[in-house]
């Protein structure tokens, strides 16, 4: 069935299909329509699932790993200050292999007070073992909510999925609700190897002694490193299922681009539209969403960017002192790549901070600065920077 | 009196087994035995950072023979409300998931977790064993340590001048449907109040006054004397309260006087006269309107 809604709606129909047991949600803008929508969900019995209106992000998070830990599927959704008030406990819930879902909607942070879209909230949290996705419009963000369970709870790990403020959360797009049979085919009920058991009891996150830690997070790695193939075949079988295949990392008009622009969330919708205008002069430009943060799709991105010469990153986000999150990342996994043999110039574009509108003309002009430049030359190019 | 009630009123089976890691004399570590006895194996329980985080053994360890979810400082009420949603949702709703925290994680941290679950009513058994300090990160105050006390923050020279947060009225205030205090001194008492606790629908919370001779500087055979002297000079009346309103006391000594429960204490060597006049006042007038509140 075809709808017309929000993202944040969207979020929601994800986890009602999904059939989560316990919403544990506090409301902060521009995430609130996901909180508001699923308690009226629950309250007129359309989703079986306890909502907790928790007092603060902090306790939803840990009513999800209560919940997660005693075997039920547990959802939460925030943003920006509430996702970095959940801090300590995103790195909990990861150690504690709780599969947990959460929609994070992409907003700057304060001070001063800014609810407009900016990468920063999510990416700041890229070390506490969570996977990340980002969705680049409405149906994505369904479809993301269903699949993230699916991954989750194979790897036993939690997984964020993020959506950009107001351009996704706020805008009402066609977006197509799969059958909720075809959805418990895929997604059958959550049935984990342990959990909280009064017949079988155990000691859960118990101190651990450095004879044994160090082997628990080498563990957590491991299960890292074989999240990109379970996601992408997550998303093949979603595919097959739906007729909207997902892989970690999409390519678009890639194969013979000279410049090839590596973006995440709606600016890849913008650069979508842009390279096609540029295709149509004859200019070889393409693109590489990143729908996968984290685990970082390395080993994807190295195969689709290898002979490139160069690479236009942007980034509506900053590490302070350091430069844009993606670049970095980029940056990383392209080092040393044939011995630094003709590895790729990339350059490293900040745009949008605090919600300032990216414009095709924006992104056109990322792509003649990339074209023109023989060699990048700094780190950050500020892009619209009133100086 | 000339015939003697044999009923045994202290459940026998163990759920706390020894190799455990609190210090001799602890009470928190004979307050768990004693509710698990009461509550038996249907029972999660929450443990936040605390004393208890140690004595409960680390990885593969389980001083418990009930499953133990270890949890982050703050957040032990809001890990058991989802836990009893979940459990809810699974058809389990007979399990008793209990949070058990000390002072620390509930008085401070992690109180606005513990009121907002209050506020909900959440169906699960808040016990914070009360040891006025943060015993595990080595006897700093907590807004639960009492007047005059010493601790390694509120050194001699610098002594805590505020009194003790009063959780209780603060709990009751929230208008929950079972409140009680208990202590180790009297298991009898103890053991009937978990056991009501176990039996009733919503939030419950039981504070156990639990000594603890590091941090109170005190014997390791002292414990249980001086939960009796606490009862006795009414510091710690034991008592229970419903739905905020209906206040029972479970026992009315004559009252001794203060000065027997403060000496018998390194962390009070350096009260004054004064002082202990000070105290003695505080406890009777608070006395006084427990009496009031009460009829
Ligand atoms: C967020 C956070 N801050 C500080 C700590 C360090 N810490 C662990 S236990 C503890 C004190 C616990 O005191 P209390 O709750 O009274 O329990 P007790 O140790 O006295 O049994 C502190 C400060 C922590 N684990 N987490
Ligand atoms: S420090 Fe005190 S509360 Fe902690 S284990 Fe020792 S006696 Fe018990
Ligand atoms: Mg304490």
């Amino acid at each position: 069935m075809k709808k017309v809604m929000m993202g944040n709606h969207a979020v929601s129909y994800g986890a009602r299909l999904s059939r989560v047991d316990v919403i544990a949600a506090y409301p902060i803008t521009p995430q609130t329509q996901i909180v508001e929508e699923l308690s009226e969900l629950c309250a007129d019995g359309k989703l079986d699932a306890k909502f907790i209106k928790v007092e603060s992000e902090h306790s939803a998070m840990a009513s999800c790993m209560g919940a997660s830990a005693a075997g039920g599927r547990a959802f939460t959704a925030t943003s920006s200050q509430g996702l970095a008030l959940m801090h300590e406990l995103l790195h909990f819930s990861s150690g504690g292999r709780l599969p947990i879902v959460m929609a994070n909607v992409n907003r700057a942070l304060g001070p001063g007070w800014n609810i407009w879209t900016e990468q920063t909230d999510s990416l700041a949290q890229r070390d506490t073992g969570w996977l990340q996705f980002y969705c680049e419009n409405n149906q994505e963000v369904l479809d993301t909510v269903i699949m993230s369970y699916k991954i989750a709870e194979q790897l036993s790990l939690p997984v964020m999925l993020v959506l950009d403020a107001f351009i996704l959360s706020h805008t009402y797009e066609i977006v197509d609700i799969p059958e909720q049979e075809a959805i418990d085919g895929y997604l059958p009920p959550y049935k984990p190897e342990i959990k909280m058991d009064v017949d079988n009891p155990h000691a859960f996150g118990a101190l651990v002694t450095p004879d044994h830690y160090y082997e628990i997070r080498y563990k957590l790695q491991e299960t890292m490193d074989r999240a990109p193939e379970v996601a992408r075949k997550a998303g093949e079988e979603y595919g097959k299922l739906v007729g909207r295949p997902y892989d970690i990392v999409e390519p678009y008009m890639l194969d013979d681009a000279d410049v090839v622009i590596v973006a995440a969330g709606t600016l890849v919708s913008n650069s979508r539209a842009v390279i096609n205008e540029y295709r149509e002069k004859g200019i070889k430009v393409g693109l590489l969403k990143l729908r996968m943060f984290r685990p970082f799709p390395t080993k994807r991105v190295r195969e689709l960017l290898a002979g490139k010469k160069k690479i236009a990153v942007i980034d509506r986000n900053i590490s302070f002192g350091a430069t844009g999150i993606f670049y970095q990342e980029l940056k990383a996994a392209l080092y040393g790549q044939n011995n630094g043999a003709g590895s790729p110039d990339i350059f490293g574009f900040i745009i949008g901070l605090g919600g300032r509108d990216v414009t095709l003309e924006d992104i056109a002009e990322i792509v003649d600065y990339t074209l023109e430049k023989e060699k990048n030359e700094e780190d950050i190019i500020w892009m619209g920077l009133k100086r | 009196m000339n015939h003697v009630d044999i009923q045994p009123r202290i459940p026998e089976p163990e759920l706390m087994y020894s190799g455990h890691l609190a210090c001799p004399g602890c009470g928190a570590s004979l307050a768990m035995r004693y509710a698990l006895k009461a509550l038996g194996n249907n029972t999660m329980v929450i443990i936040p950072a605390c004393c208890w985080s140690i004595i409960a053994g680390p990885f593969p360890y389980s001083a418990l023979g009930v499953p133990i979810y270890h949890t982050a400082f703050e957040t032990a009420a809001a890990v058991a409300s989802g836990m009893k949603a979940a459990l809810d949702q699974q058809g389990k709703s007979d399990v008793t998931v209990m949070a058990w925290a000390g002072d620390g994680g509930t008085y401070d941290i992690g109180f606005q977790a513990l009121s907002g679950a209050a506020e909900r009513n959440e169906d699960f058994l808040y016990v914070c064993y009360d040891n006025e300090a943060y015993m595990n990160t080595g006897i700093q105050r907590s807004s639960s340590t009492p007047f005059g006390a010493w601790t390694t923050t509120t050194p001699e020279n610098h002594r805590k001048e505020r009194p003790k947060k009063d959780i209780v009225g603060i709990l009751a205030a929230h208008r929950i449907p079972y409140l009680a205090t208990v202590s180790v001194a009297y298991p009898e008492d103890f053991i009937r109040k978990f056991q009501k606790a176990r039996s009733i629908r919503g939030m419950k919370f039981i504070q156990i006054l639990s000594p603890c001779p590091p941090g109170w500087k005190t014997a390791d055979d002292q414990s249980i004397h001086i939960s009796r002297l606490a009862v006795e000079s009414r510091i710690f009346p034991l008592l229970e309260i419903e739905h905020g309103e209906k206040y029972t006391l479970n026992l009315e000594p004559e009252g001794i006087s203060v000065r027997d429960y403060l000496e018998a204490q390194g962390r009070f060597r350096k009260l004054s006269e004064q002082d202990v006049a000070y105290i003695q006042n505080e406890v009777d007038r608070k006395w006084e309107m427990l009496k009031r509140q009460v009829s």
